[in-house]
């Protein structure tokens, strides 16, 4: 049994990070990024951890030094946040190259502009091609229980690639709400002590990180790159049911709600997701047949795993919190569109954008996107929902 | 669903509208329920109207979204009643309370003709006369706690006591004045 708490999603990543006590954190201390540092940097100052703190002058330099210390055999990591993010993305793409096994706790929240703070996916799901394996949050329960897997996933002898632990900004990120944390001794049995098999600081085997690759190497290093991707998938379901066996809390790729015999489904990604199960209580109630699928991991994309979990619905709506300016589908609404077109699908599917920049979601919203999917034929493919009148 | 009560705070920044709602989120999980406390932010300037909201329920809370039809409402600034529509979508079953040292007769003009019940609290003065120094932040979380019932006031001030032996750990003397301007504000909220 666990030990029952009420933490704000930022103080439950920094809980599960100081369960972890990992060797080296460099972050930018101030906005952009959250109070996950803020947090972790007094878990130090008070000697209940024994991670080293490195303030740094940017998000360039945060991620830049957590890459020098994973290269050198320590377990780092970071965190951050929108615009903190996309200045890293430099450093993104060569953490994933290199095959760096760190982590990234990052809070949800929308790229300028215009200059906002609040939650939509645009910053992670701007780095989806970066390399990074990306897993969603619905409230601060899975934010803490999904960085408790990261490492297990990320240092992975068949994987070794970054993992970002994503969660909406505010709405888990600044909230408090009750959780589940899990003993002490059990996470450190479960994250398990890290043994790199290669790193710089090994005198008995010297190497040499990050090298100029020529055209003869660099696509041979991509496909390298994709094969763990591709290898993380069974690693990702491995570790999740081993979780699920050490607290009760199993995960997989997805989540459905209702979703075995619904006829009208959601396909959505975080903290909306909750807001969407209320939606599809009261329209189960009214007798409709809806369900929820909420997506957890965005990379590797389980492209035929969510095929097949919607085989049977009429009509799917695809839920983005992101532009791609595609002028038609987003990140979610395009790759599931295709997921679809290949497992011969012929579900009406929609693909709506919402909750951009902190637009809220309500009840409501998905209620009314329930019942436009499971009532109209011809349906504008691609819209906005919430926007003011 | 509505075993969930839902109360919105209106303050300005700095005030603690967001504190006292993230104190009783902290208070109502100790009595074994499950909580939500956040705020709403905007530009993050002190002064600055912000909104903070809770949800208390008995069952597990999924919804993530604002609080557009609160059970009760908090309003921490008696001057926001002339820019804030501080009775959007207020249950008429509930109720609204008001920081103020005026009488209700001249509040209620302001509240657009909402028909449930109002309160009022000097949380000035309570907090004047216990703690010597303006800190509406513990006589408005009892007088929420009062009006809306969402926990037993023994219970409540049980879990205070505790929780301000833990926060003022190295500050002992203020622990009895923020209890006083608790037991105080049960009184003063009518």
């Amino acid at each position: 049994m666990g030990i029952r708490e009420r933490l704000s999603g930022n103080e439950a990543v920094a809980y599960a990070i100081k369960q972890i006590n990992p060797d080296v954190m460099p972050a930018f201390p101030i906005t952009p990024s959250t109070e996950i540092p803020q947090y972790v940097a007094g878990y130090i100052a008070n000697g209940e951890i024994d991670t080293e703190f490195i303030p740094v002058e940017s998000e360039h330099s945060s991620m830049s030094a957590t890459l020098g210390a994973s290269a050198a055999g320590a377990r780092a990591l970071t965190a951050t946040s929108s615009c903190g993010m996309a200045l890293m993305w430099e450093e993104l793409y060569v953490a994933a190259s290199n095959r760096l096994p760190v982590v990234l706790a990052l809070v949800n929240r929308a790229l300028s502009g215009p200059i906002n703070i609040n939650c939509d996916h645009s910053d992670s799901m701007g780095a989806r091609d970066s390399g990074w394996i990306q897993i969603y949050a619905e409230n601060n329960q899975e934010a803490y229980d999904n960085f408790l897997q990261a490492y297990r996933i990320a240092e992975h002898k068949d994987v070794r690639l970054p993992v970002m632990i994503c969660q909406d900004g505010f709405i888990t990120s600044h909230a408090v709400e009750n959780i589940e944390l899990i003993e002490d001794d059990k996470v450190k049995a479960f994250v398990g002590e890290y043994n790199p098999e290669n790193y710089l600081l090994n005198a008995e085997q010297p190497m040499a990180v990050g090298p100029y690759a020529t055209s003869p190497y660099y696509m041979e290093t991509k496909k390298g790159q994709r094969e763990a991707m591709i290898n993380a998938k069974d690693v990702i379901l491995e570790v999740g049911r081993e979780f699920g066996a050490m607290s009760g809390r199993s995960y997989g790729f997805y989540e459905g709600y209702q979703l075995e015999d619904a006829d009208y489904v959601m396909v959505i990604i975080g903290s909306a997701a909750g807001t969407a199960k209320d939606a599809v209580d009261i329209l189960r109630d009214a007798g409709k047949k809806v369900g929820i699928l909420k997506v957890r991991v965005f990379r590797p994309f389980p492209a035929k795993e969510l095929a097949l979990a919607l085989q049977n619905a009429k009509a799917i709506a695809i839920m983005d919190r992101a532009e791609s300016f595609s002028g038609e589908g987003g990140p979610l609404g395009t790759e599931l569109t295709t997921a679809l077109f290949h497992a011969k699908s012929t579900a009406k599917v929609v693909n709506y954008f919402y909750g951009l920049g902190g637009r809220d979601f309500r009840v409501e919203n998905a209620e009314a996107v329930f019942e436009e999917i499971a009532s109209k034929d011809n349906i504008e493919p691609y819209q906005y929902i919430g926007l003011r009148q | 669903m509505k075993d969930t009560v839902e109360i919105r705070w209106h303050g300005r920044g700095g005030q603690g509208a967001k504190t006292a709602a993230l104190l009783l989120a902290d208070v109502a999980f100790k009595v074994g329920m499950h909580v939500q406390g956040f705020p709403e932010y905007g530009p993050e300037r002190m002064g600055a109207p912000i909104t903070a909201y809770n949800r208390i329920s008995d069952s597990v809370i999924r919804v993530h979204s604002n609080i557009y039809d609160p059970d009760f409402v908090a309003v921490v600034d008696e001057t926001l009643l002339e820019s804030v529509d501080v009775t959007q979508g207020l249950s008429k079953d509930g109720g609204i309370i008001v920081n103020t040292s005026r009488p209700k007769e001249e509040i209620l003009p302001h509240l657009k003709g909402y028909e449930g019940k109002v309160y009022t609290i000097d949380a000035h003065k309570v907090s004047m006369a216990t703690l010597g120094k303006y800190f509406p932040n513990s006589p408005m979380l009892a007088a929420v706690v009062a009006v809306s019932g969402v926990i037993e006031k023994d219970k409540f001030l049980d879990e205070m006591q505790a929780s301000y032996a833990h926060k003022f750990e190295k500050k002992p003397e203020v622990i009895e004045g923020n209890m006083n301007a608790l037991k105080m504000a049960f009184e003063e909220v009518h």
